[in-house]
């Protein structure tokens, strides 16, 4: 995958690592610098395990997933393949990046179908709006032509604020009044980018907790009247999470996922997280396509998530960086 | 595996039975289901600890009250240090300043901010009768100012209206020189949702906080916040001068963790909580409330006092010792036994509080004890004599229809009650220590309060 990237974006990813390791890292910083601090004599034993599971517990990684990643470095503390701090680095990088490989798939367009939709999902607060403003500036730069559906007809000022990315990224919006029905708003909008040959559709959507059964409901409408026009659409249903909340992430994706079927997933505000780590918890316990992160304001600072580089940005330390 | 406290505790509290006395060793292991408990709750680890260390300081040495169960006790411990940390009563905003006070909104970006400036000007407006005025100086996020603006004209609020154009320190300038010009006793500064690690956002939220003379400063955090709410409140809290947190999207199924870290960290109180999409949804903090939902032990709780309140552990005593010195079981102990079973509302009021396990049918539970029937058979019990109540064998044919006959029922309704008397004595005899408790741990498991 990397091969097939020009220079110049490989130029700009190295400018991203970097960046997400020193946002990741930014405030309170955890392993990477604390992992020395766990063993100051080198000594890896129980009670350096115990510590590191603290650690990967105020990371957001969750009580079970952190469980897991500790009971496989215990089996290899008891075959004594834990010598030191290296090994240990080396063992806990392994597990991490075992549990996140599996959902590192990034998001493929096709050139046959179009308008490939995507549609927008998220509890409130959690950045699908600004997800879409970023989405569409990348996938323009990529080439595709593009449009906006402004599926949030509830919360005020929601459709001028996507009109907003629009004008910025020079993108047509198709939106109706407040408070009309969003599968009709969506509805419209895809028949628009038919009859304009437009490659992708962005469907934006109300912010809504999961437990709330008549706004879920209202989400299973929006995919059904969307794949009446088009049995393939909404060909991706994109959950976005802020990766700022807790546990109940991990509730979140598991509610989305069986009311909807998600195809994928977007963490963002990754740098004011806890290090990341409710990604871990969702990797290991949904296995749903991680397709970007987003460590910022700024457009380019949302990327494809690539397990290798995030757990590095996790572990290394600047020595070894 | 337990998806709450309640079914964690009831395991490791199950342990706890018999002990007079809470000790170190025998509450290690219901310690450590709370505190991973907490941890999924998302409480922040430092704040878990401190929680911890103080629970047993506190529950080590307690006696056991008089009508708990060892494991109940240390429920209760639990529940009321949850209440203590999360704020004991509800504190009001202070409002009592020269109008027009200024009350500003800060907090990271989705948390919810905008939302709560207008669900806080409407109840403001609408239960204390002030005249509101909204500013946003958020000139960040695109459409930000118009969704308050439009907010403002749906709860019928001022609005002092600015552009992403401006400097928010000069937007705050004008509002407050325009609020004091239309007589608005409060006026309420939404600001942009910043990070606690960006440095020049924070800057600019200090300056503008100098400039408004804000009397509140309230930090808005997201109930589903993760384990950085700890460090995102402390941060906050060093750089302004918070008076307050408003907790939001309390609605959702989060069991809200992060409110006890954000109180515990910045030692402000939690003033209003976020309950729903609505405009006035916006409720006064109720700390017993969410220290019951961070326990996620709803009503198992309220059994406990109930519990406390009604069974007399006295009788169960006595009960207990009488049966110790080999005498039987007789009739005047069941009429205590249905007795204060029937102080508890009956078996069906407690098993409405009860988690049923998905095998048992609630319905023939219920009527194996219903209400009226324990009426029935006390009534029968009080028709004989003294001399029956204690020896049972006595109570022959016609003194069956003396029975009958004085307490309104048939001789049916005796023999039925005589049999069970002689089922309970059987159980009885088995157990070594009496009382409700142990009957309850009869029923099928699952259905035991905590501690019982």
């Amino acid at each position: 995958m990397h091969q097939a990237e020009d220079t110049s974006i490989s130029g700009k990813r190295g400018g991203f690592i970097k960046r997400l390791r020193a946002r990741i890292n930014s405030g309170d910083s955890w392993l990477s610098y604390d992992l020395a601090d766990l063993a100051p004599g080198g000594k890896i034993d129980q009670d350096v395990l115990d510590e590191l599971e603290a650690q990967l517990v105020m990371a957001d990684v969750g009580v079970e997933t952190a469980a897991g990643i500790i009971a496989g470095l215990q089996n290899r503390l008891a075959r004594k393949e834990l010598k030191d701090l290296n090994a240990l680095t080396d063992g806990l990088h392994r597990s991490m990046t075992e549990i996140l490989e599996a959902v590192q798939q990034p998001l493929v367009i096709p050139e046959s179908d179009r308008p490939f939709v995507i549609l927008m999902v998220g509890v409130n607060g959690a950045g699908k709006t600004t997800t879409i403003g970023k989405l569409a500036n990348r996938l323009k730069q990529e080439g595709h032509t593009l449009m906006l559906a402004a599926g949030d007809t509830f919360r005020a000022a929601a459709v001028e604020q996507l009109q907003a990315w629009g004008e910025r990224n020079d993108v047509p919006v198709i939106a109706q009044q407040a408070g009309a029905d969003p599968a009709a708003v969506i509805f419209d909008a895809y028949e628009a980018a038919r009859s304009r040959n437009i490659d992708v559709l962005l469907a934006d959507t109300a912010g809504r907790l999961q437990n709330q059964k008549g706004l879920m409901d209202e989400l299973v409408k929006v995919k059904r009247v969307v794949s009446k026009l088009d049995a393939a659409a909404p060909q991706e249903i994109m959950l976005v999470l802020d990766a700022s909340q807790g546990q109940n992430a991990l509730v979140q994706a598991q509610k989305f996922h069986e009311v909807l079927g998600l195809t994928g997933i977007t963490v963002t505000k990754l740098d004011g997280s806890a290090k990341g780590g409710i990604l871990l918890a969702i990797a290991g316990k949904l296995g749903v396509a991680v397709r970007f992160i987003g460590i910022g304001e700024a457009a380019e600072d949302m990327q494809p998530f690539r397990a290798g580089e995030y757990v590095d940005a996790l572990l290394q330390t600047d020595a070894t960086a | 595996m337990f998806d709450n406290l309640s079914g964690r505790l009831t395991q490791a509290a199950r342990k706890l039975t018999g002990k007079g006395r809470l000790s170190e060793s025998n509450i290690k292991d219901t310690l450590r289901q709370v505190r991973l408990a907490l941890l999924e709750a998302d409480v922040a680890l430092p704040v878990v600890k401190a929680f911890i260390e103080r629970i047993r300081e506190r529950a080590v040495g307690e006696e056991v009250g008089k009508s708990l169960s060892p494991g109940q006790a240390l429920v209760k411990i639990i529940h009321s240090e949850l209440v203590r940390l999360l704020g004991g009563d509800h504190e009001p905003l202070n409002l009592q300043a020269q109008p027009p006070v200024v009350i500003m909104l800060v907090g990271l970006q989705g948390a919810g901010k905008t939302t709560t400036a207008a669900k806080l000007a409407k109840r403001l407006i609408d239960a204390d009768k002030k005249r509101v005025m909204l500013v946003s100086v958020d000139v960040h996020r695109p459409a930000a100012i118009l969704q308050l603006e439009m907010l403002a004209g749906e709860i019928g609020a001022m609005h002092c209206a600015s552009d992403s154009s401006e400097n928010p320190e000069m937007i705050m300038e004008r509002a407050l020189d325009e609020s004091r010009r239309s007589h608005a006793d409060v006026l309420i500064v939404d600001t942009a949702g910043r990070l606690h690690v960006d440095d020049a956002m924070m800057a600019e939220v200090i300056s503008v906080h100098k400039k408004s003379n804000a009397h509140e400063t309230l930090f808005i955090v997201d109930s589903m916040a993760g384990q950085d709410a700890v460090n995102s409140a402390l941060v906050f809290d060093e750089s302004l001068p918070l008076t307050g947190i408003i907790l939001t999207k309390t609605d959702g199924d989060a069991k809200g963790g992060a409110a006890l870290s954000v109180r515990q960290v910045t030692g402000k109180p939690i003033r209003f909580m976020g309950i729903g999409e609505k405009i006035d949804a916006l409720e006064a903090f109720h700390p017993e409330r969410m220290a019951s939902r961070i326990l996620g032990m709803g009503d198992v709780l309220s059994l406990v006092e109930e519990i406390e309140g009604k069974v007399s552990r006295d009788k169960a005593n006595k009960l207990q010792k009488k049966l110790k010195r080999g005498r039987g079981f007789d009739l005047s102990d069941l009429r205590d036994q249905f007795e204060q079973m029937l102080s508890m509302g009956g078996i069906g009021a407690m098993l409405e509080k009860l988690p049923i396990p998905g095998n048992v049918d609630p319905g023939a539970l219920k009527d194996m004890a219903n209400e009226q029937q324990l009426k029935r058979q006390i009534a029968i019990i009080h028709s004989m004599t003294a001399d029956e109540r204690r020896f049972p064998k006595t109570i022959n044919g016609s003194r069956k229809r003396r029975i009958a006959n004085g307490s309104g029922m048939q001789v049916q309704d005796v023999n039925r009650l005589l049999k069970q008397h002689m089922q309970m004595e059987k159980m009885m005899k088995k157990m070594s220590r009496g009382g409700i408790k142990k009957m309850m741990r009869r029923l099928p498991p699952g259905m035991t309060p905590p501690g019982s």
